[in-house]
């Protein structure tokens, strides 16, 4: 009869050098190049969230992987020529069954802790609806976001203008106001770190604080139709504040006539039903 | 028990078929594609729009747009239209609905167009009344988009279905755009003109052969 290795220790050792290993390179090489990268604070924000997640969830991952592989290794049959015989009966261990359950509380509780304050820091750039819980200090540049099937566009209250492309002012906060004129849309730029739902009659409100100048797309994230998955448009955080300017003369000036017709700026439209429509 | 293993397959066989017929039939209805004009004057493209169908559509009732030719005579039902890359491609939109209004104001102007303008009944402009939309020729990836006003609602000799006349009420909408390179590009229709639906966004609006396709430059 063969001894039996003490099982738990090895598993241990193996486990702990599988982290030193693994949760390095996770930390410091993968995680950093993460979507949605460092294009604005939320963004930033969620590569940093989306860094503890990993870090956190990779002992758990590597737990389970190599306790499925050390069983597999360990317990085999082998004696393959003899008989196949049953193995030792399986009993509870009331010490790793306490240790999983304080493990596992505590990452879930650490995380719903981690997960609230971070969502109250900045909003992590989601949509908070219409009576945002988390405002960011400092003065917004209000841009009105409205989906249509199947464009959106942008509206710049401050100046009095409404265009089918979004560019933004760098290192300035951005108050998003989403909505739609017919069905469910959602908002996202991703590299922005922003995704609001935009909703027919409802004002969405999401923050974004730009950093420098980048490039970066916007997606319709919610099936709304036949063209949904060509509901999508460039958009870019301008090199300057003067370029943005700049940018904002030339579009005042190319939309010059529809600007006349736009209806009062509202946080909400819902125009009702008119001809054929109703 | 053959003749019952037998009655099983052929049912089996019979539904096999039917599946398969019906998966061909519904891949080969794809709307059909129409080639512009090439004329001595350039590349041009006729197109009309009709609150109703041809009576021999399958939709009969939906509004639609369809192919003619300059003296509005020709005309098919197809709305896949293959125009030449790097030219500039002349438009004439014979229009014969009615104003539905536009959803957005900010779509009565026109973009993306040779001069960021467009004719109606020969006068030039580049936007019109938002409540006077009947249609919008609008390719967004290209950044083009152009509308199309509506008949007056007490115009004489309305046109309800394809094929319609130039003799019958109806605005003439014209516009020059520059192709760039090759590729599929989809266009639609802003106004929410399908009668009978919910706000005006199904039926037709959902389905490319009526007021939506694409714009295949080669």
């Amino acid at each position: 009869m063969r001894s039996e290795p003490n099982h738990m220790r090895r598993f241990v050792a193996l486990w702990l050098l599988a982290n030193a290993i693994m949760l390095p390179i996770v930390i410091f090489v993968l995680a950093p190049g993460m979507p949605p990268g460092n294009g604005t604070e939320q963004a930033a924000g969620q590569v940093v969230d989306n860094t503890v997640l990993l870090a956190l969830s990779t002992p758990v991952a590597l737990g389970v992987l190599l306790f499925l592989g050390y069983t597999i290794w360990a317990f085999r049959e082998r004696n393959l020529d003899g008989p196949v015989l049953d193995g030792p009966a399986v009993t509870g261990n009331s010490s790793v069954q306490m240790w999983w359950l304080i493990t596992t509380t505590a990452l879930v509780l650490f995380l719903a802790g981690f997960g609230s304050v971070r969502l109250l820091e900045d909003g992590s750039g989601g949509g908070q609806g219409p009576s945002p819980l988390v405002v960011p200090s400092g003065k917004a540049l209000q841009v009105q976001v409205i989906g249509q099937q199947w464009q959106f566009t942008y509206r710049y209250p401050a100046y009095g203008l409404e265009t089918n492309s979004l560019v933004l002012p760098p290192d300035t906060l951005v108050e998003f106001h989403v909505t739609s004129l017919d069905v469910i849309h959602s908002f996202w730029a991703y590299q922005l770190g922003v995704k609001a739902d935009a909703n027919p009659g409802v004002d969405n409100i999401a923050y974004v604080e730009t950093r420098g100048p980048l490039s970066f797309e916007v997606r319709c994230a919610e099936l709304c139709g036949v063209w949904h998955g060509y509901m999508y448009n460039p958009g870019k955080v301008a090199s300057s504040k003067a370029a943005f300017a700049s940018w904002i003369q030339s579009q005042q000036q190319k939309y010059s006539a529809a600007s006349k017709v736009l209806p009062p700026y509202s946080h909400t439209y819902f125009p009702g039903p008119n001809g054929r429509s109703g | 028990m053959a003749k019952r293993s037998l009655l099983v397959l052929s049912v089996a066989l019979a539904t096999l078929v039917g599946i398969a017929a019906y998966l061909f039939l519904y891949l080969a209805n794809v709307p059909g594609s129409a080639r512009a004009a090439q004329t001595s004057s350039g590349v041009n493209l006729y197109l009309a729009t009709v609150p109703a169908a041809a009576a021999n559509d399958p939709h009969p009732t939906w509004v639609s747009y369809y192919v003619t030719n300059k003296q509005d005579t020709n005309w098919q039902h197809k709305t896949t239209f293959v125009v030449p890359a790097n030219s500039l491609v002349h438009v004439t939109v014979y229009q014969y609905d009615g104003a539905s209004g536009l959803r957005n104001p900010f779509i009565s102007q026109a973009s993306g167009t040779v001069g960021g303008t467009f004719t109606l009944n020969g006068k030039t402009m580049n936007a019109i009344d938002p409540a006077n939309a009947s249609h919008v020729f609008a390719l967004p990836q290209l950044g083009i988009s152009v509308p199309l006003a509506g008949v007056a609602s007490n115009a004489k000799d309305q046109c309800p279905n394809a094929p319609c006349t130039l003799s019958q009420a109806h605005m003439t909408i014209t516009f020059t755009i520059k192709t760039g390179a090759a590729g599929l590009y989809r266009w639609q229709c802003f106004v929410p003109c399908a009668a009978g639906y919910i706000d005006g966004f199904g039926g037709p609006m959902q389905s490319i052969g009526y007021m939506d396709g694409y714009l295949k430059v080669v």
